[in-house]
């Protein structure tokens, strides 16, 4: 029997395997550890906000009342900011894979990273000194011209300084995600498709059409996700570009929140009941973009099965 | 439906690389011509300039004439896409597009340029297009499935008829049964047989068995050394060519005395 050979191992892989799996293992455990504190800090501190009476609540009308018009607020500024970057993302990212000569994409890859790089107070910044000013007569524009429709209705903010202005704002800052991890997946198209494209007769838009986008589609979807994740958390250039107030459906006059800045905005003054409701406030955004992220990774994951040229 | 092919001095390069050197060649309309050759011989390169998909890949280039029924492929003016619509291509590994179903997959060529077609029309050539390479009784039932869920013979045959479907004058395949089992092999050897009474089909193959069995003229393509230029040795009757070639090359490959 060759059963006594085979179940007696030793030697010093086995340790390190051992100590590598344990250390991978505590790292792990300590992500999930992290993940499930912030969770039970936020709940903790935000059960006296979600249980006190009504009234003592800021806005004297419960936590609800509170709470929903800076989550639609948020949900406006994140969907401008993709409605923006999304097809720009799109664009670029493609130009760079597929159309741009092989220096210029590179070059091209690398100054789009770079938007990534800049800080988010430069991008509030610069929204709320130059931006903001720069778009207020487009503002005065679409309320005169298209202010019938709810969204542009005026009178728009003489300052500019906008829940519009604000997502416009997160479109450039959400832009570098959506399109490097769009051009990452446009890469990785099989040639074996896009050759049989091609070899039918196609255009290059053809190609991209029939091989390129539908390949692509899941992992595009996936990269919006995660510019959406990034969009309903960003708080320093919401915070210093919009002028924020109550909740108005037009998106040219100031007005509105999201829960990123509101918390960012009151939390240094706030004390007491007013803490706790900003922390309740921190647990919704908490939420949704847990949401957003497992929403994102569920469709990688289905991608996977995808991936292969089968 | 079918258009003869003459090539003349026509020399292949990637980037500064010659991959193909001078090749004159005359390929007959309704016939399957056979390219064989050891590896990295330039074959499928040179069926690759035969519809202008070499210059797909980035620096990839051609010098020389290749002339369809006497137009040149590679005159001034001339659009690629155009040239990959009448010159149709099947390559090493069946290719269909994954996300569409077996019907959009025979479709997609046709529904190119914002062709629009009816749907009694689609449905005439879908059927028309799976007999063609004989796949029609296997798919017909589930032509809404995708066609990423066929066998590999199956899925080959797909693509063969997704080429035919757009009606192209010449079919060029690369080496179409490389990834497929003997059983599949043979079903589509039988179609290239079907194929030829409408089409000029060249075929690319390492099997010279293959070539033997299907082809009416084989060209047989050589190299000198690693990064040395292909060469075509000599063309002749299929026959010829495995029993009395004139090259000393030749007779020694297709004996199986190299490569």
């Amino acid at each position: 029997m060759t059963a006594t050979s085979l179940t007696s191992t030793q030697g010093a892989g086995r340790a390190g395997d051992k100590i590598f799996s344990g250390a991978a293992l505590a790292a792990g455990c300590l992500i999930l550890a992290v993940l499930f504190g912030v969770a039970l800090f936020l709940v903790v501190q935000a059960i006296p906000a979600l249980t006190a009476p009504a009234a003592d609540i800021q806005g004297g009308k419960g936590f609800f009342a509170y709470i929903w018009p800076i989550v639609i607020g948020t949900l406006i500024a994140a969907v401008i900011a993709l409605v923006i970057a999304t097809p720009v993302a799109i664009g670029v990212a493609l130009f760079i894979s597929h159309f741009a000569p092989r220096g210029l994409a590179s070059g091209l890859g690398y100054v789009v990273d770079l938007l990534a790089a800049i800080p988010s107070v430069i991008y509030g910044a610069w929204g709320a000194a130059f931006l903001a000013k720069e778009i207020s007569p487009a503002y005065n524009w679409l309320a005169e011209n298209m202010g019938w429709l709810p969204i542009f209705q005026g009178p728009a903010s003489a300052t500019g300084k906008t829940i519009l202005t604000a997502g416009i704002v997160l479109s450039v800052m959400v832009l570098p995600i959506i399109t490097s991890l769009s051009r990452e997946i446009f890469l990785q198209t099989p040639k074996l498709h896009e050759e049989a494209a091609l070899a039918l007769g196609a255009t290059r838009w053809e190609m991209i059409k029939m091989s390129v986008l539908p390949f692509a589609r899941p992992g595009i979807i996936s990269a919006i996700m995660l510019g959406l994740g990034r969009a309903l958390g960003e708080t320093m250039a919401v915070a210093l570009v919009l002028s924020s107030g109550a909740l108005t459906a037009s998106l040219i006059q100031s007005g509105n929140q999201t829960i990123a800045a509101e918390i960012a905005l009151n939390f240094p003054e706030a004390s007491g009941l007013k803490v706790s409701t900003l922390i309740a406030a921190g647990l919704v955004l908490f939420i949704i973009t847990l949401a957003v992220n497992m929403i994102a990774r569920w469709i990688i994951t289905r991608h996977k099965e995808f991936s292969g040229a089968n | 439906m079918s258009k003869r092919i003459d090539v003349k001095d026509l020399n292949v390069y990637y980037g500064d690389f010659l991959a193909v050197e001078d090749v004159t060649i005359n390929i007959e309309a309704k016939s399957v011509t056979a390219f064989i050759g050891p590896s990295g011989c330039g074959k499928s390169t040179f069926l690759r300039t035969l519809n202008r998909m070499h210059e797909v890949l980035p620096g990839a280039r051609v010098e020389g004439e290749v002339l369809l029924d006497g137009d040149n492929l590679y005159g001034p003016g001339v659009d690629p896409v155009t040239v990959r619509s009448q010159i149709g291509m099947v390559f090493q590994r069946p290719n269909p597009f994954p996300t569409m179903s077996i019907r959009d997959n025979v479709l997609a060529g046709v529904k190119l340029n914002n062709k629009k077609i009816s749907k009694g029309e689609a449905d005439v050539l879908v059927e028309r297009s799976l007999k063609g390479a004989n796949l029609w009784n296997e798919v017909k039932d589930r032509l809404d499935k995708p066609g990423s869920g066929l066998s590999g013979g199956q899925q080959q045959r797909l693509c063969i008829a997704r080429a035919i479907a757009v009606e192209p004058q010449v079919i060029l395949m690369d080496e179409p049964c490389s990834a497929l089992d003997p059983i599949s092999t043979l079903a589509i050897e039988d179609l290239i047989n079907e194929l030829k009474d409408q089409y000029t089909v060249v075929i690319v193959t390492h099997n010279m068995q293959q070539a033997a069995r299907v082809s009416n003229r084989t060209a047989f393509f050589n190299i000198a050394g690693t990064g040395k230029p292909g060469k075509l040795i000599e063309i002749g009757d299929t026959h010829t060519i495995f029993s009395n070639p004139t090259q000393k090359a030749t007779e020694d490959y297709v004996s199986g005395r190299f490569g």
